[in-house]
């Protein structure tokens, strides 16, 4: 395959930058999680293109341990968006306001 | 270029588009969907840059389960239709910055990593020496993983449990 290291990792890069945009600027906490789902998507395949250019296989090991990780946060955060939405009924950042003094 | 090089500048094409319509949906259904279609398409990715064991995991636990219990809780909660973005009118100012750090990000990889040009060559890993490397030497870190997905567990349990029904067992 006659692919440079740099495209794969400018790929991955784009990939990530996607999530942190939807994190940064959205209030719908859905959306919020989808860019936390599309960084992790996107460091996964920047650790794979690691092994595969070092060819150490460190790197896809670490990316199973963070299919779980992927997992654990969205189980996590979902569960907790359902709290929010149960005590708010809203999924907007912008009106969980109970915190204010 | 040889035909999994173009292969692998397709799919790539795919799951940045793909990508880049799931993060710009209002609605989190159609977000969510679209997310599934990258995920997919980064799954392709894993196969060609030698990771087969991998692919098959993030279209069996990624696309198939996390995403599946995204659709759900997404069609559960049903959230308000129209949620704005942070910030009155900046859409055109957010796809400015995005779109600069992006060049940048880019720009950054190419140029100033002298590993860049490197050629990756193919290669596939078997599901043999994965496994024989995570229970090997990362056993440890596998049952970490295990805690990892207990807490989680019971996380959700507390929280998602109704507290008018449960009567005096709080926490």
């Amino acid at each position: 395959m006659i692919v440079p290291c740099g495209h794969a990792l400018s790929i991955a890069a784009l990939l990530f930058l996607m999530g942190a945009v939807s994190v940064a600027t959205r209030r719908n906490l859905f959306l919020v999680l989808v860019g936390v789902e599309v960084m992790l998507n996107a460091a996964g395949l920047a650790f794979i293109v690691g092994a595969l250019r070092w060819h150490q296989l460190e790197g896809q090991a670490f990316v199973l341990f963070l299919l779980a990780v992927a997992a654990a946060e969205v189980a996590v955060g979902l569960a907790l968006l359902v709290y929010g939405h149960r005590r708010t009924g809203s999924v907007d950042s912008g009106r969980y306001t109970s915190l204010r003094g | 270029m040889t035909l999994l090089g173009l292969a692998f500048y397709a799919i790539g094409a795919f799951v940045l588009a793909a990508t880049a319509t799931a993060v710009t949906r209002r609605d989190p259904v159609h977000a969510v969907v679209w997310l599934i279609a990258s995920f997919l398409g980064t799954a392709g990715l894993f196969a060609l840059l030698g990771a087969p064991v991998l692919a098959a995991l993030q279209v069996v636990l990624y696309a198939g389960g996390i995403m599946v219990l995204f659709l759900f809780v997404v069609m559960a909660v049903r959230p308000e239709p129209r949620i704005a973005v942070i910030g009155r009118g900046g859409g055109r100012a957010v796809l400015a910055l995005a779109l600069g750090a992006g060049a940048l990000l880019v720009g950054l990889v190419l140029a100033a990593d002298p590993d860049a040009h490197a050629v990756l060559s193919t290669g596939s890993t078997s599901p043999r020496d994965l496994g024989a490397l995570v229970f090997g030497p990362y056993a440890l870190a596998v049952e970490g993983v295990s805690l990892l997905l207990f807490v989680p567990l019971v996380g959700a349990l507390c929280l998602g449990r109704d507290p008018g029904r449960t009567g005096g067992g709080r926490l």
